[in-house]
């Protein structure tokens, strides 16, 4: 690749495309890309590569995205064009149907809107403290209407639990505890090395990580939206972890962070493919054990798997995968719609080879259920399992 | 004191000489991050040889290594400095009545009574090579620790209040590492070259089993990694590493074995699987692993 007065502009214009596809080229990098260039020998297009994925890369998700952009933009010469032709002027060069989709995902993914459903604003702010209106508390979500969703949205944002917290091994001054050394020999020196007074200190506390796991396939699907408003309220104020499933699992952490719900909603559903699809609950678990567990169970967190337990797969997987999983976190909590309808028994396959490992078993039907959710989160105290 | 490497090539043949068997992007970063003055990040799962490229990296060098290991709760005191109270009580409590206090005061404030943590000596040396600097598992360190070392990764810099603020004359070479168990923060990675080692294919980790595991014969060698390779491509909850093939063909090696059987495998595959279910699921599957390793 021969270093010529076009390369700059040429290196500018991959970082837009790399921007575009959802990975971060700003202006640092670009510098630090073309400073990475001139340690190189440009002829080695491997190097060259390597070099720029260095520098723009910092996350392994982004790793197959820059390879399709570095394809697609940087794509060998036509050998029938004129020797040493510029990269990046070739198009429609054969890309692995893989890439491209990859490829494809990824722009799809950065170029949601702002679809907000035209009447968003219209619905009057409910008056109504949290607990006030009784009968909306106690309306399944599957009966309710868009304007009474929108109001269970605000009342959830409202809602006063918090999650538990948990002592971490970080150290922060307190009236009782253990001695502070440092403080107190502090001190002491002030008085000529007597210790006149004893500080001390205990472990701060902090709140656990939530990690949600919510079913949005088909028989779910009445609730999916109110589920991810639950989601939503919860991930803004909350460490939360939160991921979709159905035949497959997509972590939606990142799409909930919208501010704005229905934009977040938009790139959820956007983002998921899914939606609406079967329930391979087993399945799902094994993928969240295997790819995530270890990244996201730190710090005792809390899980919380929403779902009817209407499940094609295999109960002998789901089992052994959920044991799996409640051995990694502080505390495994099964949210079922269902579980609020008059004379609902746990029988499904699923449901019954769920049961036994999970640490609660609760309704999520209505607010009410949330409501109890909440107090539920907010008593899980230091000490693990009861 | 070596010279430092002159090209991507250079950086290649050094790791290999220390027995090290990196691929090319590895050496190009590792150049790059030396040329452009930036820290290094390292992710890979547990056992790919993150903290090994580190240690390589300051014997390629010629320079010292201080190594931080990171955990939840690490703090400045543990990670920076710290003052050596029972010196300083001590020392004042020996002093006379008639001697000047203020005096003490600040003797006592002096770097004779500095107990030094790994950033703050590499950050204030004298090295005639600037040391390498290896943050390790910074992914189990907390927030608030990753956003002092942002600070101090920008400038260099600590400040001491009784002391003042030290610089480094000459700023280490930083390789920080993590296993991902969670997300580092963007702004720190912003700040460094990214590599992510990924599992060696089947001739490189034949290639790196013998050279870091010299012992096991060449045949031995090559069935090992075959092994791994099969293992890596089970559905297990947790995967071995590059660390757990090298262990795996010392034992053997031990044992005295210079081909595998299904004896040797199932007495020895600890070695390589840490999870009580991994290790059930490939019971069933060990006949068909060891045929399709010997005849790798």
């Amino acid at each position: 690749m021969p270093r010529t007065p076009d390369l700059l502009p040429r290196l500018g214009a991959f970082a837009r495309l790399l921007h575009d596809a959802g990975v971060e080229a700003g202006p640092r990098r670009l510098t630090d890309a073309t400073r990475a260039l001139n340690h190189i020998d440009l002829k080695q297009q491997g190097d060259f590569r390597n070099a720029l994925r260095a520098v723009f890369v910092s996350r392994k998700e982004d790793i197959v995205t820059f390879e399709a952009a570095f394809d697609i933009f940087w794509a060998p010469p036509d050998p029938r064009s004129a020797a040493g032709a510029l990269p990046g002027r070739s198009r429609g060069l054969p890309m692995s149907p893989e890439r491209a989709k990859v490829w494809a995902e990824a722009l799809g993914l950065n170029s949601s809107g702002m679809n907000r459903e035209p009447d968003a604003t219209a619905v009057p702010a409910s008056s109504s403290g949290y607990s006030a209106d009784e009968l909306l508390r106690h309306k399944d979500f599957e009966q309710m209407t868009w304007q009474e969703t929108e109001q269970v949205r605000r009342l959830l944002e409202a809602a006063p639990w918090r999650v538990a917290e948990r002592r971490t091994r970080r150290l922060r001054p307190a009236r009782a505890g253990r001695i502070d050394l440092r403080r107190s020999a502090r001190h002491a020196i002030r008085s000529s090395g007597e210790l006149m007074q004893l500080f001390r200190r205990r472990p701060r506390v902090r709140r656990r990580p939530l990690v949600l796991l919510c079913d949005v396939s088909g028989s779910m699907e009445r609730y999916s939206r109110l589920l991810m408003i639950f989601a939503h309220a919860i991930a803004r104020r909350e460490d939360l972890e939160a991921f979709v499933f159905s035949t497959r699992l997509t972590r939606i952490t990142r799409l909930l962070r919208y501010r704005d719900l229905d934009r977040a909603l938009d790139s959820v559903s956007k983002g998921v493919h899914d939606f609406s699809g079967g329930t391979r609950i087993g399945e799902a678990l094994a993928d969240f054990n295997r790819h995530w567990a270890r990244r996201v169970l730190g710090h005792g967190a809390v899980v919380i798997i929403v779902s009817d337990g209407w499940d094609r797969g295999d109960p002998a997987q789901l089992t052994a995968e959920l044991i799996h999983l409640r051995r990694s976190a502080h505390r495994l909590i099964w949210l079922n719609p269902l579980l609020g309808s008059e004379g609902y028994q746990p029988l499904t396959r699923g449901m019954a080879a769920a049961l036994p490992h999970c640490d609660d078993f609760l309704a999520a039907h209505n607010l009410q259920a949330l409501d109890d959710l909440g107090r539920l989160l907010a008593g899980l105290g230091s000490r693990s399992r009861i | 004191m070596a010279p430092p490497p002159a090209s991507i090539d250079d950086v290649e043949t050094r790791l290999r000489d220390r027995r090290y068997i990196g691929d090319r992007g590895l050496a190009t970063s590792i150049f790059l991050a030396l040329k452009l003055d930036k820290p290094l990040f390292i992710e890979g799962e547990a056992g790919v040889g993150k903290t090994e490229a580190a240690k390589v990296m300051a014997d390629v060098l010629g320079a010292r290594l201080i190594r931080l290991q990171c955990y939840e709760g690490i703090d400045l005191a543990h990670a920076v400095y710290e003052w050596n109270y029972p010196r300083q009580l001590l020392h004042i409590r020996l002093l006379g009545e008639g001697e000047d206090r203020r005096m003490a005061e600040r003797e006592i404030f002096s770097s004779e009574f500095l107990l030094r943590r790994p950033l703050l000596d590499a950050i204030d040396n004298d090295d005639a090579t600037p040391p390498v600097l290896l943050i390790d598992e910074i992914d189990r360190s907390d927030e608030e620790f990753e956003a002092f070392l942002l600070e101090l990764l920008s400038d260099f810099q600590v400040s001491i209040p009784e002391i003042g603020t030290i610089k480094a004359k000459h700023a280490p070479f930083v390789v920080i590492t993590s296993n991902r168990t969670r997300e580092v923060h963007d702004a720190l990675k912003r700040r460094c070259l990214y590599h992510w080692i990924d599992y060696p294919d089947l001739e490189k980790e034949v290639e790196i089993v013998r050279a870091r595991a010299p012992e096991a014969a060449d045949g031995l060698a090559r069935e090992v990694a075959s092994l791994v390779q099969g293992l890596r491509g089970m559905d297990l909850y947790k995967v071995p590493g590059v660390a757990e093939t090298l262990d795996w063909a010392r034992s053997l090696a031990v044992l005295g074995a210079t081909r595998i059987d299904e004896t040797l495998v199932n007495a020895t595959i600890g070695a390589a699987l840490k999870y009580q279910e991994d290790l059930e699921r490939v019971r069933a599957q060990v006949p068909a692993l060891v045929d399709k390793a010997r005849g790798a």
